[in-house]
């Protein structure tokens, strides 16, 4: 077996609200191999999107560590820990993200531009091809619909071409078939590019299609099944 | 009470939390900035009004171009009032049997009797104290008491002696300070009293001498006598006398002063302005940070009205602190104004006033009631139902009545600064216009910036912020620029201006006039002056006379509208002829003479005096010439290049009427600036005591200290209008935090680093600051131009440093600003900004 792309162990968060600490999350280990499709499923509040957080480096855990293809992301700080996800990451969230104030050309091209590509307006426009988007370029967010806006997203999450593909409820702010068709998207790029893909839900048909399903209950890791997908 | 304590708290929670600091910046600047304005204009005005007859040293005074006749003094004594005469003049003064190199000095000269000033004092230097001591009496005959100035150039001190004149005086004490403001160019100079019984040994009150007889009058014991002789002396002046009281005191200095405080108050409601839109900024984000509360607030059962109370005691509570700083910070500004201002300014200044105080604060209030209070109700209008369902529309700030309460607030503070609701609304509709004009320019540079191609991802979403928010960025832009430009044009085009303008003039330019030489004298005068110079001064004849009517019908100078002229139509003109048209004059009307002499040939009018006494071509005009009429018809107009500062004349006869006249002689003559410069003066002096020399570079340079002072001091109230331009730009980060936050927290997901969210903010703001330098460098240039084509009439060469300092100062200024306000953007973990605001 190849090393794990993702390794978490023993995370913890915990968080002070008024006089008691709460405990988010509660000592979660698992490694995740690359090109694995990962679902994280558990009921709201369950500490999925804390977790996801964590697992980016976009937060800090209480306790515990996270090794993203080898790194531990203890050990750097907020710049370190954004380039390794500029090199590593690609990012899907239920609200999409999308900066406002750029086109769906300048949104994908992001990503590529801070990491200092040469090509990044090429490749941006081959990637919202890709999504079938290539008529939208110039549009701006607040001019897409919802399925668009999440298609832009997904461009821009693999237009850096990265390892590990983590989407946060991709499909929870779409209707149903949009919800089927983005995440049809997503898979098949998935496929591909032979991505790690990591992925939080609720939406049990989505979770369904994934290879393995981490279950979530009180911040506790109750539940790691496989299944050949 | 429980509301009062709870709104306490709550105000200070927010004030921990930085919510207000743009709030209260902005209410602070805008009273500080009306207040500083305010008290200094009340402080410089009551002491002018409670000082007036102490300036005038007198209730009334009689002055006249002709010695006075008896009646005045007698008619004040029979009434019971106190009289005493006085005689001013101007005369070259030198310090006796010196070495000549000492030079000799154009003073004034104020002889007085016993008994000056009926009112206030003379204040002399008195070395144990700074305020001086109060003279008891006036010099003795043979004593001269300089002021401090005079003292200082001719090197003399008490005990000295010094020459008026042909008459020679013991230096007495020096003084510090005496009544009477100074008007006039040439009283600008340094002041000799002298006592009026040695002015016959001087022997120079000569034809030519524009000397000005005086009677002061006071009712010292207070038996309102006053009124019935100010009616009997108004009814008995003739021409070329004049009357002043306490109350039309130097009606010009007033005049001054009133236009001075307009200026500068209209100048500060600019930043009141501004600080207004920083207000409304920054009470609608209150506004958007405060629905939660409000709904929770009206969720727990608080009525619509308690919570309104709730939020307007909060602003009530900070709008009066507001003020109250901004008060304190008035009283230190108009401290600095006072200094900047310091010898145009009276002396004596009394202390600061309740009035202002009350002005500026009353300003703060108004401005937080007609801006902070409609968002305010919108914000107790919230429906509870968004402590579950966010999604609810947000209640807007009150629409177009909200904001006609804002303007009717403006529109009533213009009309309290500006006394004058016309003249106020034309300045701050200029003001306004320049705002839209600048903004549309800020809108169109914006468009144009989107079209270039643009590298690198920091500056494509550096300039994609402007351009997200394009009315914000044009207003923000247009503020800035406006406070950018006023100090453009006070510093650098004001400088470039004034050198210009002495660029202009021919190198060869006179720098000394040679006035009131004696017909017996010429010869004698041109002599000296080229054995001491090297210099030829040609002279020309003068002839005093008074016009006293146009066409047959007595001249009537109340019917003239215009001050200046009417001045000039009291007071006597200096006539001369010539046979050929002067060399820097230019026929624009009529005939020259061409060698036609005598009446039929007529006299020839200056174009602008002509114009300012409604005089046309074809008028017979008579003068009164040292009690002779002579009649003549006005052949033509001439234009004259003034600033050629050669001896020019408003009235040129034609030759043949004037010769036998009583006359003095004038010339100009460029003597080189040296040390030795005043060996000249001296030997002319000695020879012909009654010789005036009059140091035009002396006069430029009295002119420009007080340029300079002016300018400073308008420069520091236009800090306050760069100031609210910044504050806006302040208010419109904090009004953007949210977003900013946000873009942050994505960019830093997608693995940009610090370095990279730092410099794409710097490009935003570099870019801002950019714009509105090179907005106002371009607004700066033009009226630079203007100025210089249409009213100074100079060549104008545009200035590169304007456009250097206005884009490089204006980037600087903003990027700093911008960068301290957006900091914090970029140090939220992602995860938690994704979450409160995704």
């Amino acid at each position: 077996m190849s090393a794990p792309i993702l390794r978490a162990a023993g995370l913890t968060k915990v968080v002070t609200s008024g006089e008691s600490p709460l405990t988010i999350l509660d000592a979660v280990s698992f490694d995740v191999e690359p090109a694995a499709s990962v679902a994280v499923v558990g009921a709201s509040g369950s500490g999925k999107t804390t977790l996801l957080g964590l697992l980016a480096g976009l937060d800090r855990p209480t306790a515990g560590d996270v090794w993203l293809d080898g790194h531990a992301l203890s050990g750097e700080d907020e710049d370190a820990r954004a380039a390794l996800r500029q090199r590593l990451l690609g990012f899907v969230f239920q609200s999409f993200q999308l900066l406002p104030a750029l086109t769906a050309l300048e949104n994908v091209m992001l990503p590529l531009e801070l990491a200092g590509a040469p090509d990044a307006a090429a490749r941006a426009r081959t990637w919202l091809d890709r999504v079938g988007l290539a008529r939208r370029t110039t549009h701006y967010p607040k001019q897409l619909s919802g399925g668009e806006q999440q298609r832009v997203a997904i461009a821009r999450a693999f237009s850096g071409e990265p390892k590990l593909l983590m989407a946060d409820e991709p499909t929870g702010n779409l209707d149903a078939a949009t919800g089927i068709e983005v995440a049809e998207l997503m898979f098949r790029l998935n496929r591909e590019h032979g991505t790690t893909l990591v992925l939080v839900t609720h939406d049990v048909a989505l979770a369904a299609r994934c290879g393995r399903r981490l279950s979530l209950e009180s911040g506790r890791l109750v539940g790691d099944e496989r299944v050949a997908v | 009470m429980g509301t009062l304590k709870l709104a306490l708290r709550m105000l200070s929670r927010d004030w921990r939390a930085g919510e207000l600091t743009v709030l209260i910046a902005a209410l602070v600047l805008a009273v500080a900035s009306v207040g500083t304005v305010a008290f200094f204009a009340d402080r410089v005005k009551t002491a002018l009004s409670r000082q007036a007859n102490l300036l005038l040293g007198a209730d009334v005074l009689i002055s006249g171009d002709r010695p006075l006749p008896e009646t005045f003094v007698d008619e004040a004594r029979r009434r019971g009032l106190a009289a005493t005469p006085a005689l001013k003049f101007n005369s070259m003064v030198q310090r006796a049997g010196a070495d000549a190199a000492a030079g000799a000095v154009l003073a004034d000269v104020k002889a007085v009797a016993p008994g000056y000033p009926l009112r206030g004092a003379i204040v002399l230097v008195d070395p144990q104290s700074a305020a001086g001591v109060a003279a008891a009496r006036v010099p003795s005959r043979g004593e001269a008491w300089p002021d401090a100035r005079l003292a200082a150039r001719l090197g003399v001190a008490p005990g000295d002696a010094l020459t008026v004149g042909e008459a020679t005086l013991t230096v007495g004490p020096v003084i510090q300070q005496e009544p009477e403001v100074a008007s006039g160019l040439l009283s600008i100079g340094p002041r000799l009293l002298v006592n009026l019984d040695d002015v016959p040994a001087t022997n120079l009150l000569q034809p030519g001498n524009r000397a000005t007889y005086r009677l002061l009058v006071a009712d010292t014991t207070n038996r309102d006598r006053l009124d019935a002789f100010v009616q009997w002396t108004q009814a008995t002046v003739k021409p070329g006398q004049r009357i002043e009281s306490v109350r039309d005191l130097r009606p010009e200095v007033r005049q001054t002063l009133d236009r001075a405080e307009k200026f500068l108050a209209l100048a500060a409601l600019v930043a009141v302005i501004l600080a207004a839109v920083a207000i409304a900024l920054a009470a609608s984000r209150y506004l958007r940070r405060h629905l939660d509360t409000s709904a929770m607030l009206r969720c727990f059962g608080a009525s619509e009205r308690q919570t309104l109370s709730l939020f307007v005691l909060q602003f009530v509570a900070l709008g009066l602190g507001a003020s109250v700083a901004g008060v304190v910070l008035a009283l230190a500004g108009q401290q600095i104004l006072v200094s900047l201002l310091g010898t145009i300014a009276v002396a004596d200044l009394p202390p600061p006033g309740l009035m202002p105080a009350a002005a500026a604060f009353g300003t703060g209030v108004l401005l937080l009631l007609g801006f902070a209070l409609p968002p305010l109700i919108a914000l107790a209008r919230v429906p509870p139902l968004r402590v579950l369902r966010r999604d609810l529309p947000r209640p807007r700030a009150g629409g177009v009545a909200a904001y006609l309460v804002g303007a009717a607030v403006i529109a009533l503070l213009i009309g309290v600064q500006a006394q004058d609701v016309k003249a106020g609304a034309i300045m701050v509709g200029a003001i306004g216009g320049l705002l839209v004009a600048a903004a549309l320019a800020a809108w169109l540079m914006i468009v144009v910036l989107k079209r270039l191609p643009q590298r690198g991802v920091t500056w494509r979403f550096g300039l994609a912020n402007l351009r997200r928010r394009p009315l914000a960025s044009s207003l923000q832009i247009a503020a800035l620029a406006l406070g950018l430009m006023a100090l453009l044009l006070l510093t650098v085009v004001r400088g470039d201006l004034v050198k210009n303008w002495r660029q202009s003039l021919p190198p060869d330019a006179p720098n000394h006039f040679v006035v009131n030489v004696l017909p017996d004298q010429i010869d004698g005068v041109r002599a000296l002056v080229k054995r001491e110079t090297g210099a030829d001064v040609p002279l020309y004849p003068m002839v005093r006379g008074r016009l006293t009517a146009v066409n047959g019908t007595p001249l009537d100078t109340a019917g003239l509208a215009d001050t200046r002229a009417r001045r000039l139509a009291e007071r006597e003109f200096n006539l001369s002829w010539a046979a050929e048209l002067p060399r820097t004059n230019r026929i624009v009307a009529g005939r020259w003479f061409d060698g036609a002499t005598g009446e039929a040939a007529g006299l020839s009018m200056e174009d602008g005096i002509a114009d300012s006494l409604k005089l046309k071509l074809g008028d017979a005009l008579t003068w009164d010439i040292a009690g002779t009429p002579v009649t003549a018809k006005i052949t033509s107009l001439r234009k004259v290049e003034w600033d050629s500062f050669r001896p020019n004349f408003f009235t040129l006869f034609a030759p043949g009427m004037l010769e036998a006249m009583p006359q003095t002689y004038m010339g100009a003559v460029r003597v080189p600036e040296s040390p030795q410069g005043g060996a000249w003066l001296s030997a002319l002096v000695q020879q012909f005591p009654n010789v005036l020399a009059i140091d035009v570079g002396e006069i430029i340079r009295q002119i420009q200290t007080i340029m300079d002072q002016v300018a400073a001091a308008v420069e520091f109230v236009f800090l306050f209008t760069l100031l609210g331009g910044l504050l806006v730009l302040q208010a419109a980060i904090a009004a953007t935090q949210d977003e900013r936050k946000f873009d942050a927290a994505v960019l830093r997901t997608l693995g940009a680093s610090q370095a990279q969210l730092t410099a794409a903010q710097v490009a935003e703001f570099l870019v801002l600051g950019a714009l509105a330098g090179l907005l106002a460098a371009a607004g700066a240039t033009a009226t630079g131009y203007v100025l210089a084509d249409r009213v100074f009439q100079i060549p104008f060469a545009a200035n590169p440093l304007v456009w250097l300092y206005g884009v490089g100062g204006g980037a600087l200024a903003v990027t700093v600003a911008g960068w301290l306000g957006t900091r914090g953007t970029v140090r939220h973990p992602p995860l938690e900004v994704l979450r409160q605001l995704g």
